[in-house]
């Protein structure tokens, strides 16, 4: 009994390592987007609270932490408060199974990128959900939107998977990293280029980010499904948008970049050189990478039309992946080196 | 063990209990969301039949993409409620017939005997390298791989009578053909005229 | 007939990776970005913000209370009563400015005979309270007082090319 005590608190702690770094990292996400979007624009951005603007996160959780949350008289009250729960606590939980570094994993198990396909899948309920209970207009059309474009891109998102689940031939995103040792050229991104780009397109399409943010479409419906959140109810949506972000900025570097693996493995004189960076910075950088790529996509494309995203998504992303799971199978059935020997 | 067993009759519970409500809650929209909470819970008790590749799967395709999409027709519909009740009553008896013929086949499939020994086989405990996805796969892909490809080939089939049913292109559609678009060049839609017949 | 450059550009994504460069440049380009109060635009001699009325250097008020700046003022915001002053000369017993209603056109101070009537270059002020808004003689001369170096320079920077 004291054992299981013991690994309970155990577990708690290290939930709390993973989920802690992670709402600081949303908090410096935002403003890094903020400074980010301001460079593209020739601006500054946000620079007066704190050095370079490093405090504006705080300002802004304080403020949305002293704000009102208003309830709209018709919502369902039980709903409209569970669902920014839901939403975060979905986009939270596929933490569990990222792999850090060569032993910091909370939970090992076999079936994690099933896992975290189905958790990522579960977070439009947190949109959905809203956009129901809010009782208003622009809130239902957000979250139709929003229901219609992650259901599409989640079956081309699978298909990118399944081709990575092929040339790993396991589940285990841990395995999924360690058949991608020996150089960056070993890494998936590059026998599998197409899946990545597939994967990419509809991990920026199920996180609802521009140039897919028709759930928010702040020009024809407001703000979408967040429109009747304020406080602290709206800060939870935000959270989990970002911290969505972040996920899948983290399973593509998993995925198809070799995780914490250093890209100058195998090359004779780098590869030594850098012996000693631990794989965390590596995964941190290549995060961080993605990341950039998000707000760059964000300065850079014009929102898509919703008839427009269908096509994307049906018409041109779901055949690229199956020819290629095709021409993978093919690649796998010769053992083309090195990925596949 | 005790966790598990308090895992067990926890999630039992829920899931009978929001089954229960699915068909008891007078409000559609409400239902479905009782049938997510039904379906989620059934897929923890799958996870502790060490089945993960099947709870998985059931999160991923029915509460992820069905339930969905059954939520979204369900949002946009506006139920009459009191009509549905009219209907519950004038269909009662054929309900308790049809629930009656597939309790009756439900206990005929599942009684001792048809399932081989299903207590052993969930009581029996896997190492931590057992991969139920792998086990599955094999499966499917060797002993019933032509019941599969047959299932597979029914569904491409539905899709496309779905699809074939429901698709009709309107003559006066005046949708945006972007590869025209595309294709349209300079010279096919400026005409430069130099000579105005001034200089004649 | 799309060629077969259009098609491998496109699934190269091409235009999509020509925009990012674009915007990739402008992430590094230099930012143009005025940090306003430490920083500030260069402002024109012509300024026209906050009113004042200015003094000779002797002291004795510029303004003879000719109301051409009141009959000229399009918005009626200006408000003058005069009467003749113990030596006899003519002045303002009351100069009011409405700010409300001033729209800062500049015409009082095109037509002032004098240079009496200005529009400074303050172009930060606030209202607590109602009423504030008017601008009486006393308050304007004061900002003429307190301002009168930045004011006659102004005037002196913008002369030739009147």
């Amino acid at each position: 009994m004291m054992n299981l005590l013991i690994s309970l608190v155990w577990i708690v702690l290290k939930v709390l390592l993973i989920a802690l770094p992670l709402l600081g990292a949303v908090a410096y996400m935002t403003l890094a987007e903020r400074k980010i979007l301001a460079y593209a624009h020739v601006r500054i951005g946000p620079n007066r609270v704190g050095l370079f603007g490093l405090l504006q996160p705080l300002a802004d959780g304080v403020k949305l932490f002293f704000k009102e949350v208003i309830i709209p008289t018709k919502a369902n009250s039980v709903v409209f408060v569970l669902a920014p729960i839901v939403s975060f606590a979905t986009a939270a939980a596929a933490w569990a199974v990222i792999p850090f570094s060569p032993s910091w994993i909370l939970a090992n198990v076999n079936a994690s990128l099933l896992y975290v396909l189905a958790l990522t899948s579960l977070g439009v309920y947190g949109i959905m959900m809203a956009g129901w209970s809010s009782n208003s207009k622009y809130a239902l059309l957000g979250a139709m939107r929003s229901t219609a474009q992650v259901v599409s891109y989640e079956i081309a998102m699978g298909f990118a998977l399944v081709g990575v689940l092929m040339a790993a031939d396991s589940t285990n995103l841990q395995d999924i990293v360690l058949h991608q040792q020996g150089g960056f050229w070993h890494w998936y991104w590059l026998p599998l280029l197409p899946m990545f780009i597939v994967y990419w397109i509809s991990g920026v399409a199920e996180t609802n980010r521009a140039p897919f943010d028709m759930a928010e479409g702040e020009a024809e419906i407001v703000a979408g499904f967040h429109v009747e959140y304020s406080g602290m109810s709206f800060a939870i949506f935000f959270l989990a948008e970002y911290a969505n972000m972040i996920l899948i900025s983290a399973l593509a570097s998993v995925l198809f970049l070799g995780g914490w693996l250093s890209p100058f493995e195998g090359i004779p004189f780098l590869g030594p050189l850098f012996a000693f960076v631990p794989g965390i910075v590596w995964f941190f950088a290549k995060m961080g990478f993605f990341l950039f790529l998000y707000v760059w996509l964000r300065a850079t494309f014009p929102r898509y039309r919703y008839d427009q995203i269908m096509h994307l998504g049906w018409k041109v992303l779901i055949p690229v992946t199956i020819v290629w799971i095709v021409i993978e199978g093919l690649l796998i059935q010769l053992k083309v080196a090195p990925w596949f020997n | 063990m005790i966790i598990q067993k308090l895992v067990f009759y926890v999630f039992s519970a829920l899931l009978i209990g929001s089954s229960t409500m699915v068909i008891v809650s007078k409000h559609s929209v409400r239902a479905a969301f009782f049938l997510i909470v039904a379906f989620c819970a059934s897929a923890v008790l799958w996870m502790l039949l060490e089945a993960e590749f099947l709870a998985l799967l059931l999160i991923f395709v029915y509460v992820g993409a069905v339930m969905t999409l059954f939520m979204f027709v369900v949002m946009m519909l506006n139920l009459d409620k009191e009509a549905v009740q009219e209907k519950f009553v004038r269909y009662l008896p054929f309900a308790v017939v049809v629930v009656a013929l597939m309790v009756a086949v439900l206990i005929f499939a599942v009684k001792p005997g048809h399932l081989g020994d299903l207590g052993a086989a969930m009581s029996a405990h896997h190492g931590a390298d057992y991969s139920n996805t792998k086990v599955l796969g094999m499966l499917l892909y060797t002993r019933y791989v032509y019941p599969f490809e047959l299932a597979a080939v029914i569904l491409l089939i539905a899709i496309v009578a779905s699809i074939g049913l429901t698709h009709r292109e309107k003559s006066n559609n005046k949708r945006q053909r972007i590869a025209l678009q595309l294709e349209a060049t300079k010279k096919d839609r400026l005409v430069v005229i130099t000579d105005m017949g001034v200089n004649k | 007939m799309r060629s077969f450059k259009d098609i491998a550009k496109s699934f190269m994504l091409w235009e999509l990776l020509v925009g990012l460069k674009l915007t990739g440049r402008y992430v590094l380009s230099k930012k143009i970005t005025i940090q306003y109060p430490e920083e500030k635009t260069p402002m024109s001699a012509r300024f026209r913000g906050l009113h004042a009325l200015r003094r000779y250097p002797n002291g004795e008020e510029r303004c003879i209370a000719c109301k051409l700046c009141e009959a000229v003022c399009p918005a009626l915001a200006i408000t003058i009563e005069s009467a003749p002053r113990e030596d006899g000369s003519r002045r303002t017993t009351r100069y009011d400015i409405d700010l409300f209603k001033c729209i800062y056109c500049g015409f009082c101070e095109e037509s002032c005979p004098v240079d009496s009537i200005v529009e400074t270059d303050l172009s930060h002020y606030h209202f607590e309270n109602r009423g504030e808004n008017i601008m009486t003689k006393p308050m304007l001369l004061a900002i003429g007082d307190r301002y009168e170096a930045d004011i006659a320079k102004a005037r002196s920077d913008d002369a030739p090319y009147r």
